[in-house]
């Protein structure tokens, strides 16, 4: 039985979060029973999805037609080199979050709600899983909602008041996003008349109403923008990063935004085609533009932040701007460069986050004031800090040198020597916030609340540490991130041809 | 609202035909308009009307919130486990020709069942919105 159901991967990454979700609810009772569902469910998910990358890898596409309805009528799960990299990116992280939540959760969320949270979290998942897979523009926006309202229940369960008042601001800007994202892909559906992406992409050339075309672009950039936290649309970020509970912003950090990016990769490479993007359109310009703008005051705004989780949040938004930057250069290498990024940042902000809630959970704070001295008390958590903030900063033999090392050379193979400076800049500013806390954590004298605390347990420490391990791991060996980012960079391109 | 008699009556007259009305919505879903989504709001909406008239307390003695939990839970994992069996039986998820002999049987079967998750799923919901809005949840 379960020969025939390996053709049914597709549906079963999807389905297998979806399904746990009501079964936590189900099991409320029981909240440890509900914790191992739901890593056991994680953990099928990384499984099947590296059988996807596998399967993709040597036999190409995979196409599934739900409900056994054929491609451009029924909803297809299309599943290539590009969105197989990215679920790998999402179920990776969600595995190693997981068992992780199953002490930060206890130690932050009132035991009533546990089971909910864990339901929200699932569907989270099933969301994010879901806008990836998907091969039809509708779905995007469907699963985009799921996992935008669950996100919305995740943050505003944090320990903090602020909490509400963040999710409410994310709740307002995302329903503006989403509805940007819907009012595009309805303009795409009036020019061709359907809503299978590979579909409008076939039909888009004979299109006579350019401007119609245009506009759904603008919206659709805009939307996905917003949820991407480009630039001028980030403000949404710092604070629902930093009250969100620690394994709401360790999961949503490390993920969200990659697929958001993935959504705006697939817009505008398979549907839309570079063509108009680039050359009618000047999303290259707009989006290098704001890359760096983003990069350079998201990692400047970082710098005097108090909140170390406020801190790693603005730091996002300028990580973002990297991936924008190879996006925005659209060749081989700066896409390349970006999609690399994707999986490196979520691997270094995951560990950088878990670490953080490490700290939250033995000092209950997570203000540098607070943190003073606590380098000393609990020198794993500290050690996985620091290595995951060099990660960050780009030193050799981690991860995050690699994706700097692409990005240099894609800026320097179209001569842009000035934005290679700000790359570098932009590492610069990366060790002044990263040495903030360290300065604060090991060299300053142990505030009141540092004083008492202990090592954090393993339960927190093994999954933090995996994370860790895993920035030093892909940062020594590449084949695997560079390879397939490379095969996704030239899949996206070579839909134009 | 016990002098209010006229209400009482009406409304105890009006809330068992809602509720069937629901009924034929949701199992009549395939034929004529409605279906699960219907269905589930109308269901609901005859309870609010008892709740609205007899007091919330009443209500939630009759259909506690726990238990509507677990009803808008099942429903989700209704729809879902259709699709499940029809992967099981060798068909593509939520492809329904594969749930009975005869693929016409298996569509009828398969829209009945998934209408029925979702008439569920809709309608404890529903409820749960209204006791959180209108109650004062204890502890808080």
């Amino acid at each position: 039985m379960l020969g025939t159901l390996s053709n049914d991967l597709p549906a079963l990454q999807v389905v297998v979060p979806l399904m746990s979700a009501p079964l936590c609810l189900v099991l409320a009772r029981w909240p440890r029973l509900v914790w191992i569902l739901c890593v056991a469910a994680s953990w099928t998910s990384l499984a099947i999805s590296m059988e996807l990358l596998d399967q993709v890898l040597s036999y190409g596409p995979i196409s599934y037609a739900m409900g056994g309805w054929a491609a451009p009528w029924g909803i297809e799960y299309r599943v290539d080199s590009v969105n197989a990299y990215v679920i790998l990116i999402v179920t990776g992280i969600a595995s190693v979050v997981l068992p992780f939540a199953g002490a930060s959760v206890a130690g932050e969320i009132r035991e009533d709600k546990v089971a909910m949270f864990y339901t929200l979290l699932m569907l989270c998942l099933t969301g994010l899983l879901g806008m990836t897979i998907t091969g039809d523009a509708f779905n995007v926006f469907v699963f985009l909602e799921i996992s935008s309202l669950s996100m919305y229940g995740l943050i505003s369960m944090g320990r903090d008041r602020r909490a509400l008042t963040s999710a409410f601001q994310y709740l307002v800007m995302g329903t503006i996003g989403g509805t940007f994202i819907l009012v595009g892909i309805g303009f795409l559906y009036v020019i061709t008349g359907t809503l299978n992406m590979a579909d409008i992409a076939q039909r888009l050339p004979e299109a006579t109403q350019l401007r119609t075309l245009h506009t759904a672009f603008a919206f659709l950039v805009v939307g996905i923008g917003l949820k991407l936290a480009m630039f001028p649309l980030h403000l949404w970020l710092p604070n629902a990063y930093a009250y969100a509970p620690s394994t709401a912003t360790a999961l949503i950090a490390a993920t969200a935004t990659k697929v958001a990016v993935y959504a705006l990769l697939r817009f505008v490479f398979t549907v839309i085609g570079p063509v108009t993007a680039y050359e009618d359109l000047p999303f290259g310009e707009i989006a290098m533009a704001l890359a760096t703008l983003g990069l350079l005051t998201g990692s400047f705004v970082a710098i005097f932040q108090e909140n170390v989780k406020r801190i790693l949040a603005y730091s996002s938004v300028a990580q973002i701007g990297y991936i924008l930057l190879g996006i925005g250069l659209a060749t081989a290498l700066g896409l390349q460069a970006g999609i690399l990024h994707l999986f490196n940042h979520a691997l270094m902000k995951g560990a950088l986050f878990m670490a953080v809630g490490c700290f939250f959970y033995r000092v209950g704070s997570v203000r540098l004031d607070d943190l003073r001295g606590i380098g000393r008390k609990m020198p794993w958590t500290f050690a996985a800090f620091v290595i995951a903030g060099l990660s960050l900063i780009g030193v050799p033999l981690t991860v995050g040198f690699i994706s700097k090392w692409y990005l240099l050379q894609a800026t320097l193979q179209q001569g842009y020597w000035p934005l290679a400076l700000l790359i570098l800049g932009g590492s610069l500013l990366a060790v002044v916030y990263i040495w903030r806390v360290v300065e604060a954590a090991w060299f300053g004298s142990p505030s009141v609340r540092a004083n008492d605390a202990k090592e954090a347990p393993l339960g927190l420490l093994i999954p933090t540490w995996t994370l860790v391990l895993a920035n030093l791991y892909f940062g020594i060996h590449t084949e695997l991130t560079v390879g397939v980012a490379d095969l996704a960079a030239r899949t996206l391109l070579e839909a134009i041809r | 609202m016990l002098h209010h008699t006229v209400l009482r009556v009406i409304a105890k007259l009006l809330v068992p035909v809602i509720l069937l009305f629901a009924l034929y919505v949701q199992f009549h879903g395939e034929y004529s308009p409605g279906g699960g989504f219907q269905a589930g709001v109308i269901f609901a909406s005859g309870i609010i009307l008892y709740a609205l008239v007899f007091g919330l307390d009443d209500t939630m003695r009759a259909l506690p919130p726990g238990v509507l939990k677990i009803l808008s839970a099942s429903g989700v994992l209704l729809y879902a486990g259709v699709g499940l069996d029809t992967l099981l039986l060798g068909g593509n998820y939520l492809d329904y020709d594969w749930l009975a002999d005869s693929p016409t049987h298996g569509q009828h079967l398969g829209i009945f069942l998934v209408e029925l998750g979702v008439g569920i799923t809709v309608a404890s919901t529903m409820l749960l919105l209204y006791y959180a809005f209108t109650g004062r949840e204890q502890g808080q």
